[in-house]
């Protein structure tokens, strides 16, 4: 594992709950991420992040740490294979704050293999930009054409 | 598609203006190789003043290309490269992706000829 730590930040012309639902609710996250995250969003549940590829195929796990709604989630988030092994697992916290007329949405990710640091690293920047795009005009980037 | 308004264009401007600056990216860059660092490691090798090195991570921050976190008393500075992405996405992918369907459409014409 190493130290580095990793903070996005977007500011996203919208309401707290709007960006809750559009990463929990897999109608909303699947426009524009190609994927949902399913669980039941209790402190202790497992989280599972799924393809929307026809087959739903799972491409990360992980646990329910916090589930604040509207205001804050943390998850492990580690690779299938390590899905019984917490230990291997990276960590993610999402806050959501509202800040003048716009919310911040800030993702922290650490404790992370060099492997997945580099998909992380690849994927945030996209994901909350097509976020942003998504709930500002409707339009989701087709940044996974 | 519905544009972004005013507020959006202001903050593409500050991401523009603050990476129009050899000292800023050479920060960036500093954070890039090792997220997560204090003003007093930003500072040292760098032929800039303390006083300097503050205004200009003020305007990063300021152009969300930098966001701040508390660690204990220790502010620590971490490389935010989403606008990066958003100017990628507008000004870089966008033309890309027009050539790209402009070759495919003289493709299709010589293949026809």
């Amino acid at each position: 594992m190493s130290n580095e730590k990793f903070v996005y930040v977007t500011y996203i012309a919208t309401t707290p709950q709007k960006v809750w639902d559009a990463l929990l609710k897999g109608e909303l996250t699947r426009q524009y991420w190609k994927h949902e995250n399913v669980s039941d969003w209790r402190p202790g549940s497992t989280w599972e992040h799924i393809a929307d590829d026809g087959k739903r195929t799972v491409k990360l796990v992980g646990k329910v740490l916090e589930c604040v709604p509207n205001k804050r989630l943390a998850l492990t988030w580690g690779n299938v294979a390590d899905s019984a092994d917490t230990a291997k697992h990276s960590r993610v916290a999402i806050d959501i704050e509202t800040v003048g007329a716009m919310v911040r949405l800030t993702v922290t990710h650490d404790e992370l293999s060099p492997e997945m640091q580099i998909r992380i690293a690849n994927g945030w920047p996209r994901v909350l930009s097509s976020l942003k795009s998504f709930l500002e005009t409707g339009c989701p980037l087709d940044t996974w054409a | 598609m519905r544009s972004r308004g005013k507020s959006s264009t202001k903050q593409v401007d500050k991401v523009f203006k603050a990476l129009a600056d050899s000292s800023r990216r050479e920060l960036i860059d500093r954070l890039h190789a090792r997220n997560g660092q204090t003003l007093s490691e930003l500072c040292k090798g760098l032929a800039m003043s303390r006083q300097s090195v503050t205004q200009h991570l003020g305007l990063l921050e300021d152009a969300n290309l930098i966001s701040v976190q508390w660690q204990g008393r220790e502010k620590l500075h971490y490389f935010n490269p989403v606008p990066i992405h958003e100017i990628y996405e507008r000004w870089i992918r966008k033309f890309e992706q027009e050539r790209l369907a402009a070759l495919h459409n003289l493709k299709n014409k010589l293949e026809r000829i």
